[in-house]
């Protein structure tokens, strides 16, 4: 560095530095020990900021804005109570692989360790659910670390990470150091990719009589490129596909090749292909134990390939017969391309007999309900959303429960970053901030959060940010008055015993959008619903949809705990004895 | 309807409902070399407590202080599926530049140094002296009704020598955990 070099404040130092990486949105609640540099996003034009009513909703909008435009997320929060707010987005964004950065203020470096007013061990209590995380003790070095936090961020796996920034760093004067001069060899995964891995893959490809092909959220991360390379993948080779709740929009739910989610909510058709193949090629996925039912009894007679760029999640769960590490979209162009070099081969004939065995189970119609016409059913009310809204630039997310798995279930995703959702820590209290954060990205486009209500209730404190800065989000809430998975699994495992799974004193939502000068609607007659929706989708501010809905509904089909694929249960059929004690233990 | 919940008071773990695979543990040594900043410690024995991994021993210590590196050296035990994690995941980590593992990589020198202190008198204060040559242990101090014997060697002769020392009133001991390098003239 040189000292002839013209120093600027901390403060300064992290603006310019989120500028110079292209930061246009933060997401942030400011605090003592952030205010340094609040000043200074107040005196620039560059950097707009979104001021949430709960760090946790930053770091869940910011998880939004970044899953839905592919760039990183940032927020900024104060230190103590400000930092571990923080802590559920991060560790929701480390569980689901997206990239977001969050800068904390944290007491004068002279007071660390003093138990000084809000100060708490931010670096210590994040450390596990970030991929990294830095204290800054030298102005100097200010600028650096936060180009390297996001060079962490978003190389290889995509992640969150935490740089801790005390209030004296922020006021002390200090060099600032240009991107292109932070070398970014500290942090480089290691990939590498042998040709004979790829010819073998290629040959139990063209042998295969029961393929089929599994994606996850690493498609979507890869790009489009790896969503395209997919697409010709299936289309060529015809054979089938499956993704994971996170995966959903790689493939279009409206492809000829489409089975559905597979998983424990997914459907017969996708969990019976995989439970059956002979032959899997897993994208971007790593065999969570949703997906894979019991684990011993997982896809018994199929050879796995497993693509992933986290050498981490390759034999993790499932042990695969071919492990292929590195980018999604590196990776399936290799992997096409040689195929294609072999002369595009596929054992077309035994892949017509196993389309035909998938057509029987695509038969049994795994998602079918009854209907009702005097009480809204929840699968209904998702159906007619979906009618309404399909075709437009259309955002969903989701809270995490019943509601999520319908929407998963009930919805068709035909592009990617178009779904946001909690997969793998199931958080709820995510899809409202979420919404936001998406909105904020997109101004022009329909979002709507398919929620439950007591998920709702978590964050709804947002209806402030909603209102602030005009976001027009739709929140489509499923009231059953009811922690409806909670409630489901009661029924199944604790005999009907509905312990705390049901709340007591719900705000009237209508008088709830009304108190912030927003539109609340209800409805709850199933003949009403789709003026109802028309309603919500024709007024241009935010709304607040109380869609009451049946109340002892149902999520299926289901993989009950400790089962394998093949033993999923359907709607209609009993529920008795389906779970093991062993099953029993498992969430 | 449901399950009768005390009917499974010997309930089994979850970790029963996996493949009961015949795998058996085996102990590693692994040589961590890792950039010597504050916490890097604390994330290496985040990651094993956190993921439920074994740390037999673990010793720590700058190698390189123009480099700022450190070498960790950790032996864990673990089926060779959950070696592969605790290595899988080491490597992930920013800090982290290398993982070695020296048990599968070959023959290794493997070394710890411990001191015992040994309080007698008489003939068990002659024992104690003549043992510790046997096990070339040094004398590093003395008081005229007790010994304390320094000893490097692998972990079976530390703990061989404890044991002889048992009886002889050992009072206390001190053992840094190994530190190993692989044997041969290429470096790790």
């Amino acid at each position: 560095m040189k000292s002839s070099k013209e120093k600027i404040t901390g403060a300064e130092i992290v603006i310019k530095a989120l500028i110079e990486q292209g930061v246009d949105t933060v997401f942030g609640y400011p605090g003592g020990a952030i205010l340094p540099v609040y000043d200074e996003l107040f005196q620039q034009k560059k950097i707009r900021h979104i001021l949430v009513r709960h760090e946790q909703a930053a770091t869940h909008a910011a998880e939004g804005y970044a899953r839905s435009t592919g760039k990183i997320g940032v927020v900024f929060v104060t230190s103590g109570p400000g930092a571990t707010n923080s802590v559920t987005g991060l560790t929701d964004a480390l569980m689901d692989s997206v990239p977001i950065v969050v800068i904390s203020g944290q007491v004068p470096t002279f007071m660390i360790g003093n138990d000084a007013f809000q100060e708490a061990d931010t670096v210590g209590i994040t450390r596990p659910c970030t991929k990294h995380n830095w204290l800054i003790k030298d102005t100097n070095k200010l600028a650096e670390t936060i180009h390297r936090a996001f060079h962490v961020a978003k190389t290889g796996r995509p992640g969150p990470v935490l740089v801790d920034i005390p209030k004296d760093v922020q006021f002390a004067s200090g060099c600032y150091t240009k991107k292109k001069k932070v070398s970014t060899d500290f942090f480089k995964p290691e990939l590498s990719l042998d040709p004979n891995l790829l010819t073998e893959t290629v040959q139990r490809l063209e042998k295969a009589s029961k393929p089929i092909i599994y994606t996850g959220g690493g498609v979507i991360n890869s790009g489009e490129k790896a969503v395209n390379l997919l697409r010709k993948l299936v289309s060529k080779t015809n054979f089938p596909i499956t993704s994971t709740l996170m995966g959903l929009g790689s493939y279009p739910a409206s492809g000829d090749n489409w089975l559905g989610m597979l998983g424990m909510h997914g459907t017969y058709e996708a969990n019976m292909s995989m439970h059956d193949c002979d032959f899997m090629l897993c994208v971007g996925a790593r065999f969570d134990d949703r997906i894979t039912g019991r684990i011993d009894a997982f896809s018994p007679n199929s050879f796995k390939v497993h693509i992933d760029i986290d050498p981490s999640s390759v034999n993790k769960n499932v042990t695969v017969d071919v492990p292929l590490i590195g980018d999604v979209a590196i990776i399936l162009e290799e992997l096409i391309a040689t195929w294609e070099k072999r002369g595009s081969k596929v054992s077309s004939q035994k892949l017509g007999q196993w389309w035909k065995e998938i057509g029987e189970w695509k038969n049994v119609k795994s998602l079918k309900y009854t209907n009702s016409s005097s009480v809204i059913k929840p699968q209904y009310a998702i159906q007619r959303l979906e009618e309404h809204t399909r075709g437009h630039d259309r955002y969903i997310s989701t809270e995490v429960g019943q509601h999520q798995m319908w929407a998963a279930q009930f919805m068709g995703f035909e592009e990617p970053n178009r779904w946001m959702t909690s997969g793998g820590l199931g958080t709820m209290g995510y899809g409202f901030p979420a919404s936001l954060g998406v909105q904020v990205a997109h101004p022009k486009s329909l979002v709507i959060n398919v929620a439950g209500e007591a998920s709702w209730l978590m964050n709804m404190q947002e209806l402030g940010t909603a209102v602030q800065y005009r976001l027009p989000v739709k929140q489509f809430i499923l009231n059953n008055e009811r922690l409806g998975m909670v409630r489901q699994w009661q029924e199944l495992l604790h005999g009907e015993r509905y312990s705390h799974s049901w709340s007591d004193a719900l705000p009237d939502f209508e008088k709830l959008a009304e108190a912030y000068g927003i539109k609340g609607i209800r409805c709850e007659d199933p003949v009403k619903l789709d003026d109802a929706i028309q309603a919500m989708l024709d007024y241009p501010g935010p709304v607040i949809f109380d869609c009451l809905v049946e109340k002892h509904e149902n999520c299926f089909p289901m993989i009950p705990s400790g089962k394998a694929h093949n033993e999923m249960i359907l709607g209609e059929q009993t529920q008795s004895d389906n779970i093991s004690d062993e099953g029993a233990v498992l969430v | 309807m449901s399950l009768n919940l005390k009917k499974g008071v010997n309930r089994q773990s979850a970790y029963n409902l996996r493949d009961p695979n015949i795998d058996y543990e085996a102990a590693h040594t692994l040589s961590i070399i890792v950039d010597n900043e504050s916490g890097v410690l604390a994330r290496v024995i985040g990651l094993f407590s956190g993921r439920g991994y074994n740390i037999d021993s673990l010793t720590v210590a700058e190698i390189d202080h123009s480099g700022h590196r450190s070498r960790i050296t950790i032996v864990t035990s673990g089926t060779p599926k959950v070696i592969n994690q605790i290595k899988a995941q080491l490597n992930r980590m920013v800090p982290v530049h290398e993982v070695i593992d020296l048990t599968l990589k070959g023959k290794a020198v493997q070394r710890e140094l411990a001191i015992f202190k040994v309080n007698g008198t008489g003939n068990q204060r002659v024992e104690a002296l003549r043992l510790a040559d046997v096990f070339r242990a040094k004398v590093v101090d003395s008081t005229l009704k007790s010994f304390t014997f320094e000893l490097t060697g692998n972990s079976e002769k530390i703990d061989a020598f404890a044991e002889l020392m048992e009886p002889l009133g050992l009072l206390e001991m001190a053992r840094t955990g190994i530190v190993a390098l692989l044997r041969g003239h290429n470096s790790s």
